[in-house]
């Protein structure tokens, strides 16, 4: 059962990829097919850091612990199709050109903030394992892997500054993920508070013993 | 690619198709001609009877882009912002019967149904490369009419120095018009001595046949050695005027496109190079060139002019 499950998430998150490919083998993309292909690799990137941020709190407010399971895989397929998007870029792109590579990963905005966001994804895929989160310890593992909330950021950024003039998808992701770190926003300053009430209550006992 | 070592070639015998991989041939590299043959080719009639007669002295020799290449990806954002939306979105659009204004500093400030605008012009066919600013690039066989023509036969008296194009306003025709993306209408413009050089040119047609829809139908601007969306679609009015006319894109994003706008590799766009670009049906990339590889007619129009703050 969580074997199968499991089996078809893969296959689910491996179809943007699949389809792709064989629309590019079949000519039915665009005229400009490797434009096509940043275009998808890239929103899929997006897509599934939405997602991976969207289960926590899917998870909290449905009580459905099961999704839990996925949010490794999403937050993998994330940096899947991040590695597509950005090798998409480096070879179809620029033919591996570093001249004119180093100087735009630098310079570009745009550019300069997804690669960050692929970079800071590097090490959050690679600490992904279970043999990682021992080895680091809980603590020290949640806390680096914290990062997928900049990455997400950075992501719904580089889309914005990319965009010619219509902002409307950029816009639909930047809201996803502005209400995704919202709740976490909300949900620590709830506990924050919880804390601090507790503290003052015990506070005030204290002083009247 | 350059910087794999190799024994120095004498830049004359090097010919830039045998630098970069069209994309049939790199299907063909991976074995997947057959995969990639199976492709329909409806819009092929029109193609096979190409090019009629011999070629002009404005003809690129180069292969020009399929009539589907050409048709199916465009920027036409009265149509909607995708490169399929013109396409798609485009068929109820009636590009007959059409009225063009010839108006301002002329003489002959008069509105013409479009036949007679054309009647008293030779109908020429020229093949022009045009480069999008986006970075991609087409070669495109157009039929139409040198802008020259119709400027000269108005008159313009002594205080025109600019010309300015305006795109038709049809929000029930033309659905990305009720979306504020743009400034609607439209609007372009040229310098006058721009728009009187041989180059500019006024299209009805490409592949031999009325400009679809989706091309900018009836009537549309064609100058090859400026970014593509200079070349104003679907014009129902052009003006002479004293002053630069605003352009749309420059009065949305000042900053990045600019009046004159002309193919330059030297000059970056903010964002991105604009060093190489994209043909439409290849694999690799090709550098760009200077005014588009129109140097050596419209060069002169900008000499002592500083190209990267008129950009």
């Amino acid at each position: 059962m969580k074997v199968w499950s499991k089996l078809i998430a893969l296959l689910l998150g491996l179809t943007p990829a699949l389809l792709l490919t064989y629309n590019f083998f079949t000519d039915q993309l665009s005229v400009n097919p490797l434009d096509d292909i940043t275009d998808e690799t890239g929103t899929w990137t997006l897509r599934f850091v939405v997602l991976t941020l969207a289960i926590s709190p899917l998870r909290d407010l449905t009580g459905w612990t099961v999704i839990a399971r996925f949010r490794r895989m999403s937050g993998l397929f994330a940096f899947f199709y991040g590695t597509l998007h950005f090798f998409t870029y480096l070879y179809f792109d620029k033919l591996f050109e570093w001249a004119e590579i180093i100087p735009d990963l630098a310079t570009r905005r745009f550019i300069v903030a997804g690669f960050s966001a692929w970079l800071l994804m590097l090490p959050l895929a690679i600490t992904s394992p279970t043999f990682m989160t021992r080895w680091m310890g809980g603590k020290a593992w949640k806390r680096l892997h914290r990062a997928v909330y900049v990455v997400a950021m950075l992501g719904v950024v580089h889309y914005l500054w990319l965009v010619k003039f219509d902002i409307t998808r950029p816009a639909v992701y930047g809201s996803f993920v502005a209400v995704l770190l919202g709740y976490r926003a909300w949900r620590w300053w709830m506990k924050h508070r919880a804390v601090m009430i507790e503290g003052n209550k015990r506070i005030a006992e204290a002083k009247e013993q | 690619m350059a910087k794999l070592s190799a024994p120095p070639i004498p830049s004359s015998e090097v010919t830039p198709e045998s630098l970069y991989y069209s994309r049939r041939s790199w299907l063909t590299l991976v074995g997947l001609a057959g995969v990639a043959s199976l492709a329909p080719s409806a819009t092929a009639g029109a193609q096979d009877r190409w090019p009629q007669g011999k070629r002009g002295s404005f003809d690129t020799d180069e292969k020009p882009n399929t009539l589907r290449e050409i048709t199916s990806y465009n920027n036409f954002y009265e149509f909607g912002t995708d490169k399929s939306d013109p396409a798609d979105n485009s068929e109820d659009f009636r590009p007959k019967p059409w009225t063009v204004r010839v108006d301002g500093l002329v003489k002959k400030s008069e509105d013409y149904r479009l036949e007679d605008l054309l009647k008293p012009s030779v109908i020429e066919d020229r093949i022009y490369r045009m480069r999008c600013v986006e970075g991609w690039s087409m070669v495109i066989p157009w039929r139409g009419i040198p802008l020259a023509d119709i400027i000269k036969r108005a008159e313009p008296n002594s205080k025109a120095k600019y010309v300015a194009f305006q795109t038709v306003l049809r929000k029930e025709e033309m659905p990305g018009q009720r979306w504020p993306v743009l400034e609607w209408p439209y609007v372009e413009g040229l310098r006058l001595d721009e728009a009187l050089h041989p180059l500019a040119f006024m299209a009805t047609g490409l592949y031999g046949q009325d400009l679809p829809n989706q091309n900018g139908a009836p009537f549309r601007l064609v100058v090859p050695w400026k970014y593509g969306f200079k070349s104003i679609k679907s014009v129902v009015r052009i003006t002479l005027t004293a002053t630069e006319p605003p352009t749309s894109w420059n009065l949305s994003a000042p900053n990045e496109y600019g009046f004159y706008s002309n193919v330059n590799p030297e000059v970056d766009h903010p964002r991105w190079s604009q060093k190489t670009e994209r043909r439409i049906g290849e694999f690799g990339k090709r550098k760009t060139l200077k005014f588009n590889g129109y140097a050596d007619q419209v060069g002169s129009l900008y000499a002592g002019m500083d190209l990267k703050k008129n950009y």
